[in-house]
């Protein structure tokens, strides 16, 4: 806290310089992939937490591993939005724009407000990587950023001048460290104070003691041109905001989910199996639940989708917590064994981190476009639960509750994150365990038998699910398949009235699922003008639209879907409420589709297939335009 | 993970307690009765309870095997039988896990997991019903197909070139392989004993006769007055012979092999090339392989059987050092490394 308790002390003594109070910020910063943006962004990230902000952070890297430096596609990005109230997404429009390299400017000046702050390493607008970037001029030149408040910098050259004294540094490790000069100068900027990134680079490089005071030095360097130079004249600060009291971390959609299924495990006293094969963006669910082996989770890495499910539908029929996770090709490959899954009654979760399609489409980019598919997308009549968590933070939860109901109704269930939750990082209040619910998980020993003193599996509960008898129960072997069965026996059967009254069961079953699902809530009016439908991961950029305009005296409400399928029971109830319906998706339309055919309603579909999440400001502006329209008594 | 209700040893199995009693609905005159019957002869025989047994088939008519042995069993969806017993033995260990496929299940649409599942030697026992044809969809030909055969879509003679499945599993470094006729019930339940005590994959091809689509497919084996010439047992240690009189042997000329009825050349059953079943490389096993009836007689019994650690184990070996090693409760995994507190 050093240096900020030095600028506190300026504050008291005549300060050229003056401090503005913001309410919220948004910044990025860009730079080739090799430099360091990731991790520059996820410090300023903690150092923000730290003051006591909100903070909302989406990372946008390249779909290339090493892509070729200084081009376009090899842009890495990280955007923070940090606020003193509470904020739902990463940010709209940037206040500051931080390009390491001209290709950084090109790919992202477009994000930024006008008069907005831009910093640049004027050091890297070389006439080689200005034509790398496609430019022929270079923008700093030619006026093109008069809109901007523009800071050419040279920092390759003062982050050189940082560190090239200390012994045991080479010229490559030098311009490695740039990134820690850049956040040193935004974190003056922004004034977030230095400590915590300290300590972590003390801890990551503790046995390199070269390059911790690189990284320290270049960073307070960073730090101080923003403090001494004569050019930044105002330093930005933002207020703590109110946070429920309790103890917070910083999590990921992938890692909140890994956590939740490892928690479920342990609620259960039951290992848990995953069975994955590698795909962009679901992988990083595998490397975080691998590291959790120790605590129950087993990991399998298949030799491809289709085997990745089997493994777990085996491993789910020997009593284990089968789960897998994929992205929208995988899943497509999945389907046949959800359906198995559907008609043998095994529990499962599949977690589809959902990305830009169709085919490979954009890997690493999001979309909301696999609704339809886990809804419709096997053959026959293959009813199953669809939850979509709407934060990081209710990955953790949804997936504990998934686990909870596969097992209870001994059903399939499908989890819909996405390529933005998955990377989004928020501020979570950590959950005690301790006062979570145990999951049961009943597996008989004992059972009535049919008529000819066989086990009879396809008995059904009071919430329609079958017995959970796993193999090596003495007396109760039977056999399970994807043929028809015949009801209670379990025996295959073609009988057309049968088959019927199976369908009907599944369905049963699914929709009763319905009683484990909260009431749907509404923010704001509980009838108006207009309800904004979200679902999933755009809950945040719909919730802060809507809460714009109800400031603004708008008759706006909003309620976000997690759970897809059943449906909430009093949704019909919340929709007959308002005069207009509109439901933004990240897709052409699915959720739209779905609302309009099961309540016989006109609503309207507001859909972006972009890759990228809503921007609150798109959403408000077409709330806006149907409220225009609709006329008033 | 399953406690045991009863601590008591079992009681003496006989095939009538693997009886599901589910109508059999194979072809009168099918091949695969016979392989039933020859299974649940030697499952009671092996001193696993049967409530530890566990039946997973993909699609095909001899994917219809779990529904008539009271086991446990799965029959699942075309090709991925294997996939759902390597999770199977994986979380469960315990269990005696076989799957029954086919030549189409197995080797066509699910080619791909069966050589995963055998390259990991996960601890199940494969049983791939070879009739050369396309069964259950009535008579299409298959990856063992021979080339040139008519079939309902190979009118003309199908163009493909068959997979050799003995070759294919040595591919995929198979530990156990073997191949039985499904007219030899007493081979059939030595293989298949064999099969079940092999710790790591086994592999086990049954020639099977279709008697709807490709009735005599193997009558070269199987045939009273033709087998003789045609097929020979392997046996560990042995001398490669057959014949009616035992007179003919196998010998190997540089690579190749070559057929001499060793008797009337003057030579002596030491001079014939002799089985090892354990040979830690597969050239002879894969040399084995090739031959085929009608340049050869073919193998039967067992190829190959060597000892390497089980994928199951290796898992469980890991999952067991990560337990070791575990520290701290999962709430402080949880609560992560940089956390901070708001009052």
């Amino acid at each position: 806290m050093e240096e900020v308790q030095k600028l506190e002390k300026r504050k008291k003594t005549p300060n050229k310089k003056s401090i503005e109070e913001l309410e919220r910020v948004v910044i990025r910063l860009a730079g080739d992939s090799g430099d360091g943006m990731q991790l520059a962004g996820l410090k300023f990230t903690s150092a923000s937490v730290m003051l006591g902000n909100d903070v909302s952070t989406f990372p946008d890297y390249p779909a290339e591993i090493r892509a070729p430096q200084g081009t376009l596609a090899g842009v890495s990005g990280f955007q923070i939005h940090f606020s003193s109230t509470e904020i739902y997404t990463p940010g709209d429009k940037l206040d500051t724009l931080v390009a390491m390299n001209p290709a950084a400017l090109r790919v992202n000046i477009e994000d930024l407000k006008s008069t907005g702050i831009l910093i640049i390493n004027q050091d890297s607008f070389t006439p080689r990587a200005l034509s790398k970037a496609g430019y022929s001029i270079s923008p700093l030149d030619d006026g093109t950023l008069s809109n901007f408040r523009v800071f050419p910098v040279n920092i390759t050259k003062l982050n050189k001048e940082a560190v090239s004294s200390i012994e045991g540094i080479s010229s490559k490790q030098i311009n490695l460290t740039r990134n820690f000069f850049a956040l040193g100068l935004i974190s003056w900027l922004y004034a977030r104070p230095l400590d915590s990134t300290i300590k972590w680079i003390e801890k990551k490089f503790s046995n390199r003691p070269a390059i911790v005071k690189a990284n320290a030095k270049t960073l307070k360097a960073g730090y101080y041109f923003g403090e001494t130079n004569e050019f930044l004249s105002v330093q930005y600060t933002v207020p703590k905001a109110e946070m429920k009291p309790g103890l917070y971390r910083y999590i990921s959609g992938s890692q909140a989910l890994a956590l939740g299924l490892a928690t479920a495990s342990q609620l259960a006293n039951r290992e848990l199996f995953f069975g994955a094969y590698p795909i962009t963006p679901a992988s990083d669910l595998l490397h975080e639940l691998v590291r959790l082996r120790g605590y129950g989770v087993k990991t399998f890495q298949a030799e491809d989708e289709i085997a990745a499910i089997g493994s777990i539908i085996g491993a789910s029929f020997g009593g284990s917590i089968g789960v897998t996770g994929t992205s929208g090709p995988g899943l497509a490959l999945m389907s046949e064994a959800l359906g198995l899954a559907v008609i043998t009654e095994l529990p499962l979760i599949l977690v589809n981190v959902q990305r830009a399609g169709p085919s490979t489409g954009m890997p690493t980019k999001p979309e909301q476009s696999d609704l339809l598919q886990v809804l419709f997308g096997r053959n026959g009549e293959s009813p199953l639960p669809v939850f979509a968590p709407q934060t990081p933070g209710d990955c953790f939860k949804l997936a504990i509750k998934a686990v909870r109901i596969a097992i209870k109704y001994m059903t399939p269930v499908v989890l819909l994150s996405d390529a933005y939750l998955a990377n989004n990082i928020d501020p979570w209040k950590i959950p005690n365990l301790s006062k979570l619910s145990p999951i049961e998980i009943n597996n008989p020993r004992k059972s009535s038998m049919g008529s000819d003193g066989r086990f009879t599996p396809y008995t059904r509960d009071e919430n329609l699910a079958r017995p959970y008898v796993v193999p090596g129960t003495k007396g109760l072997e039977h056999r399970i398949g994807g043929l028809e069965k015949e009801i209670i026996t379990g025996n295959v059967s073609y009988d057309p009235v049968n088959h019927e009254k199976m369908v009907n069961l599944r369905e049963q079953k699914v929709s009763g699922i319905g009683k484990e699902i909260p009431s749907q809530v509404v923010e704001g009016p509980s009838k108006g003008d207009i309800l904004v439908l979200s679902w999933g991961s755009t809950y945040g950029a719909a919730h802060t639209a809507s809460e714009n305009l109800r400031k603004e005296g708008f008759s706006v409400a909003d309620t976000n879907l997690r759970f897809l399928n059943p449906l909430p029971a009093n949704l019909g109830k919340i929709l007959s409420s308002y005069k207009q319906i509109l439901i933004p998706e990240l897709n052409n339309g699915q959720l739209h589709f779905i609302i309009q055919a099961r309540f016989s309603i006109i609503a309207e579909s507001l859909t972006k297939v972009q890759g990228k999440p809503f921007h609150v400001e798109e959403i408000e502006t077409v709330i806006k335009n149907i409220i225009g329209g609709i006329e008033h008594d | 993970m399953t406690e045991r209700e009863n601590p008591l040893p079992s009681p003496v199995l006989s095939p009538k307690d693997f009886d599901s009693g589910f109508d059999v609905r194979w072809c009168p005159g099918c091949g695969d009765y016979a392989i039933l019957a020859n299974l649940k002869r030697v499952l009671p025989t092996l001193g696993i309870p049967k409530e530890d047994f566990v039946v997973i088939s993909g699609i095909g008519c001899s994917s219809r095997f779990p529904y008539y042995m009271d086991t446990y069993g799965m029959h699942t969806i075309h090709g991925r039988a294997p996939t759902i017993a390597t999770g199977l033995k994986c979380s469960r260990p315990d269990l005696s896990v076989w799957v029954v496929t086919g030549d189409g299940d197995g080797l066509s649409i699910g080619g791909n997991h069966l050589m995963h599942a055998i390259r990991r030697n996960v601890d199940i026992k494969i049983l791939l019903f070879n009739n050369q044809i396309y069964g259950l969809t009535k008579g299409q030909y298959s990856p063992t197909t021979k080339q040139s055969k008519r079939t309902k879509s190979s009118p003309t003679g199908s163009i493909d070139y068959p997979v050799n499945p003995i070759s294919w599993a040595l591919g995929a470094e198979a530990t156990f392989i073997a191949r039985t006729i499904f007219q030899y019930p007493d081979h059939m339940q030595e293989v298949l004993r064999r099969a079940a005590e092999h710790k790591g994959v086994s592999f086990v091809e049954i020639y099977q006769n279709c008697v709807i689509f490709n009735d005599g497919a193997f009558r070269y084996a199987t045939d009273k007055e033709m087998r003789y010439d045609n097929v020979f047992e392997l046996e560990h240690g042995k001398p490669m012979k057959f014949g009616r009189d035992q007179e003919k042997g196998i010998f190997l000329h540089g690579l190749t092999p070559k057929v001499i009825n060793f008797k009337q050349a003057g030579f002596d059953e030491s001079d014939l090339l002799h089985h090892d079943e354990n040979a830690q490389e597969s050239t002879l096993a894969f040399f084995l392989s090739r031959m085929r009836y009608p340049e050869f007689p073919e193998p039967i019994g067992i190829f190959r059987a060597i000892q390497k650690p089980t994928y199951n184990d290796l898992l469980d070996a890991q999952m067991e050092e990560a337990k070791n090693t575990v520290t701290k409760p999962l709430q402080e995994i949880v609560n992560g490394d940089e956390n901070w507190t708001v009052t």
